[in-house]
């Protein structure tokens, strides 16, 4: 750590290529499997679907050794397993309903398709965006975008209410989810917002029992985004998507300020919010009631509003037990939307256990990564951004799992990356996209003429209630001098000083932004 | 900025872990409730989708699963249906199992813990589970004998092999053909069993196991057995035998069949019996006391609510809390007292086999697709019912009741019978229930057998156990030696 020798970091780009192997291996395994165990015979069509996703994958992995070598290499294996996984189910499903006679037996053409395009638009994504930071310019435009499309399904005549909750959107032929793209606008939008205000959020304001309370000016746009989640649960219907939302906008609060006190009161309006729909609406109490008593005989026998689904979901997982029927041989068509929001039962009762922990796995791997990507990420809304996208990704799957598993109450979301469904798809490779571009920057090593910093954010206050010491454990990227925070920290915090410092004299503090160029060593350096 | 990622990336992580500890539990802990779930139909597919195991009467499938080009892939089918069909009991799609069918299903689907390694190595060679056969003891010339000579009558028929405990023969009229239920289509099933469920004498309902009824006479054995064990009594003792006993506390009086005298005011023991003395009987249970009674009923069997050959056997209820009025009836076998029909067998298998009462069983053997013996059931003695010398005397005493009693039409040419007939008292204006129970050779018994007939079958109001249910023994008894 104490060493100044310069680190040469490797692209990855010949790591990523080695992963797709193995991750196009378990996708195309499993579209042959799941042809095998159910008709018996090898797909149709297996050549082309082998041929296609390794085209496209691969193409992905060329962009990105053109446009951005210095790319995290897992995160598109990880991405591609996934894709993958979701594929093979999908297809799996559609034999089941097509024996049935079920006419959305088309489910796996439409998935394959909308896989292509997902790629196209990330590959789109890649090109044409260079640099993240040229998204900060677009901070308030995001607010609007994200705004209009989480409100767009209340509008009469395009809004569709499907299964209960008002979230689609269709104009002719075109359906869409837009809470699904309007999670990277809101990204954007909090992103860039926060970094520019997070020291008057942080700092400004009185101190309450422990807790910095935040000046009622500076909360205006956190109750604006309250408010829109909370319209997203009372008029669409949809507690899942209010959580997703809110959880990001939590989140990236706290990334902003550090104040634990921002997540108690985000919390607390959520949880308040929350309760008074429950206690007024009669759908929420429901969802509460199925999640609390799913087994019992008058919950799921009911015939609206009723556990049925949740607890046929459990049924199938059950009957996967350890190592699951295999694919193909069970019968994920007996749940219904076995193939959307219910697919991790699905995957539960074919692949088992030890297949469901193991793609549990994948996401840890991938989320982990996205939030390290922010880590090693210099500039401030790179590290909100990214850390944003990824905790959005956990929050779904978290809510979406944890709701079929009946570890919380169920609501509906998509599986990202597994699910049917085309706006969830594309989302969520643009969401990789982005982290794959955030990430290049990440890892790329600095030139030395590239010493002059980019206009940055989150420049220290001066002195004056509470000092901070920068380049510390509060970097805030590409900050100045780091030792400069340290006799004001030595004064208030000994403990602080001591890492502070060790953070600054590691690359050799008088260098300027030397020590911070390299990544893998200012990581070292600010642990604490 | 870096600190506060760090703690999300550590919440991100608690979070999937909750998620992988959420699956573990239903996938692992949860899972046996949820796959044993009553309105979880998945199992039933599974199960229809694997080849279930036969049910083997005398080496000859009596239910088995062919495959078939339906969605499920194999039909259930029963080869004489009717004949056994208290045996199998029936396996549908959406109105459940009963009698083996249900009770050896953990064999016959395979899932059994003793199939364990059958069931990995099917994993491992990627062969399609099949269940266990299940071999019951059942002998198909009894079972033939007792289900013809019952015809169109209403009752059961159960025989013990008393030195074993192995049931050969286990019907119950009227029986149904459970291939009407097995079917797959699931609304003509369910139209079957509303109509077999409202038929009059539940035929769905087994009379030889899940029924119980007053024994009647043949109730006075356990009487006979308790003066005989209590050391006070032999077969020659003389009992008070008068035209009309009235209890104490009572002033309704018992009167014997037809209101007629057992011969003299006093007879022997084995008098009272061969005539089945209703007045001797009951001034003799009165005079033994309810405990003794109890006591001597539940060495037989009866009260013991856990039962199983393995299906589920009814509780035989010998009364509590009697007044010497119901003390007097209860020993002569009616009023509170019941028996199942398997129960008055085993009264019987028991005076057989020296006292010695083997624990009554319907399957044998069962064995894995691959032939080989998962589980052999061993006899086993259920309890000592009474002594030898008491059983010995109460053969002779029965004998008796065969060769010049109440149930002579139970003789059989060359072969001594040993018998009790019953005639059970009903509802008011109805006619009463006919019982016979018997075992033969009485020397060397190799089959013990308990018939009812409800309602006098055939003769109506006319019936008599040893009119009615004897011959039906006979016939069983004949089947059994003749084989």
């Amino acid at each position: 750590m104490a060493s100044v020798q310069p680190h040469r970091v490797r692209p990855g780009r010949g790591t990523e290529l080695l992963l797709l192997v193995p991750a196009l291996a378990i996708g195309i395994a499993g579209y042959l499997l799941a042809g095998l165990g159910a008709t018996g015979a090898v797909p149709p069509h297996a050549m082309t679907y082998a041929i296609g996703t390794t085209v496209l994958a691969f193409a992905v992995h060329v962009v990105l050794r053109l446009r951005a070598p210095y790319a995290d290499p897992v995160i598109l294996p990880v991405v591609v397993a996934l894709n993958g996984i979701g594929l093979a189910m999908i297809y799996r499903i559609s034999i089941a309903y097509a024996a049935r006679g079920r006419d959305d037996a088309d489910i796996a053409d439409r998935q394959l398709v909308w896989t292509a395009i997902s790629v196209v638009l990330a590959i789109v994504v890649l090109l044409v965006l260079r640099d993240h930071r040229t998204l900060r310019r677009y901070t308030y435009t995001a607010m609007v975008v994200g705004l209009v499309l989480i409100l767009l399904p209340l509008l009469p005549g395009i809004g569709r209410t499907v299964n209960g909750a008002r979230i689609w959107v269709r104009v002719g032929p075109v359906g869409m989810q837009p809470a699904e793209f309007a999670k990277i606008a809101l990204a954007v939008f909090f992103a860039g917002y926060l970094v520019t205000h997070r020291d008057t959020l942080a700092l400004a304001g009185k101190r309450l029992l422990g807790l910095q309370l935040p000046r009622a000016r500076d909360l205006g746009p956190i109750l604006v985004v309250w408010a829109a989640s909370l319209a997203v649960l009372v008029l669409q219907r949809d507690l899942g998507t209010s959580l997703m939302f809110f959880g990001l906008f939590v989140a990236v609060l706290y990334l902003a300020t550090e104040r634990t006190s921002w997540i108690v009161i985000g919390l607390t309006l959520f949880a308040g919010g929350a309760a008074l729909a429950a206690a007024t609406f009669s759908h929420v109490a429901a969802r509460f009631d199925v999640w609390l008593h799913a087994l019992d005989n008058d919950v799921f026998s009911r015939t609206y509003g009723g556990s049925g689904q949740l607890v046929y979901g459990l049924f199938g997982m059950a009957n996967g037990g350890l190592f699951g029927t295999g694919l193909g041989q069970g019968r994920p068509d007996l749940v219904p939307f076995a193939y959307s929001d219910f697919i991790v039962a699905a995957l539960g009762e074919e692949l088992g256990l030890t297949g469901l922990v193991a793609i549990l796995l994948l996401y840890t791997v991938l989320v982990e990564r996205g939030i390290r990507i922010a880590i090693g990420v210099r500039d401030g809304f790179g590290k909100l951004l990214a850390g944003g996208l990824s905790f959005v990704v956990a929050v779904q799957l978290f809510v979406v799992v944890g709701g079929v598993t009946r570890l919380i109450p169920l609501t509906g979301l998509t599986t990202p990356f597994l699910a049917y469904g085309g706006s969830s798809l594309v989302a969520n490779w643009m969401i990789a996209a982005l982290l794959l571009r955030i990430s290049d920057e990440a890892r790329r090593p600095v030139p030395a003429v590239r010493a002059i910093a980019t206009p940055d954010v989150g420049v220290p206050l001066p002195p004056v209630d509470e000092p901070r010491p920068v380049g510390g454990g509060r970097s805030t990227g590409r900050t100045g001098t780091p030792a400069a925070g340290t006799p004001a920290a030595s004064t208030t915090a000994p403990v602080r000083t001591s890492t502070a410092s060790r953070a600054a004299d590691a690359p050799g503090a008088p260098d300027g932004p030397e020590p911070d160029d390299n990544p893998t060593e200012r990581l070292g350096g600010d642990r604490r | 900025m870096n600190t506060p990622l760090r703690r999300l990336a550590t919440l991100t992580l608690v979070m999937f872990v909750a998620l992988m500890g959420a699956a573990t539990w239903v996938q692992f802990f949860q899972a046996e409730s949820l796959n044993t779930d009553s309105r979880n139909v998945r199992t039933l597919y599974r199960e229809h989708g694997n080849a279930r195991g036969p049910i083997v009467a005398g080496g000859v499938a009596i239910a088995s699963s062919v495959p078939v080009d339906d969605p499920f892939g194999y039909q259930r089918t029963y080869a004489d249906g009717d004949l056994y069909s208290a045996v199998t009991g029936f396996y549908s799609i959406s109105n459940g199992r009963t009698q083996l069918e249900k009770y050896e299903n953990d064999q016959l689907t395979g899932r059994s813990d003793q199939l364990f390694f059958s069931r990995i190595r099917d994993l491992l060679t990627g062969r399609r589970p099949e269940g266990a056969a299940v071999e019951t003891t059942i002998l198909p010339a009894a079972q033939q004998a007792a289900r013809s000579a019952l015809g169109d009558q209403s009752g059961a028929v159960v025989a013990i092999e008393p030195t074993t405990g192995r049931i050969l023969a286990l019907v119950s009229t009227p029986g149904f053909d459970p291939n009407s239920l097995a079917g797959h289509s699931t609304s003509e099933a369910g139209t079957q069993y509303r109509a077999l469920e409202a038929a009059p004498g539940n035929p769905l309902r087994s009379n030889a196991t899940q029924e119980r009824y007053a024994p009647g006479s043949t109730f006075k054995l356990v009487t006979a057995a308790a003066a005989l064990e209590s050391g006070s009594y032999t077969a020659d003792t003389p009992v008070p035998s008068p035209v009309e006993y009235t209890p104490p506390q009572t002033s309704r009086p018992i009167t014997n069949f037809g209101g007629s005298s057992c011969g003299g005011d006093q007879v022997s023991l084995a008098e009272a019996l061969r005539i089945s003395c209703n007045t001797a009987f009951a001034e003799l249970g009165v005079t033994l006391g309810e405990d003794t009674l109890r006591e001597q009923s539940a060495r037989f069997g009866f009260d013991d609510p856990d039962l199983t050959v393995p299906l589920p056997v009814t509780r035989s209820v010998f009364p509590t809390d009697l007044d010497p009025p119901a003390l007097a009836q209860t020993a002569i076998g009616q009023r509170d007292v019941q028996a199942s029909p398997l129960q008055m067998a085993m009264v019987a298998s028991a005076i057989a086999n020296d006292g010695r009462l083997m624990t009554p069983y319907l399957v044998d053997t069962v064995r894995a697709p691959d032939l080989t013996v998962v589980s052999q059931t061993e006899p086993q003695e259920y309890s000592r019912a009474v002594s030898a010398a008491t059983a010995d005397q109460l053969t002779q005493m029965m004998i008796g009741v065969v060769d010049s009693g109440t149930g002579r039409s139970a003789r059989i040419d060359g072969v001594q019978v040993a018998g009790k007939t019953g005639t059970a008292q009903t509802l008011e204006g109805q006619p009463p229930h006919a019982w016979f129970t018997a075992f033969a050779p009485a020397d060397a018994p190799r089959v013990a057998v308990a018939v009812i007939v409800e309602n006098g079958g055939s003769l109506g109001n006319e019936a008599t156990g040893g009119g009615v249910a004897a011959p039906i023994a006979k016939a069983v008894i004949e089947a059994v030696l003749a084989s």
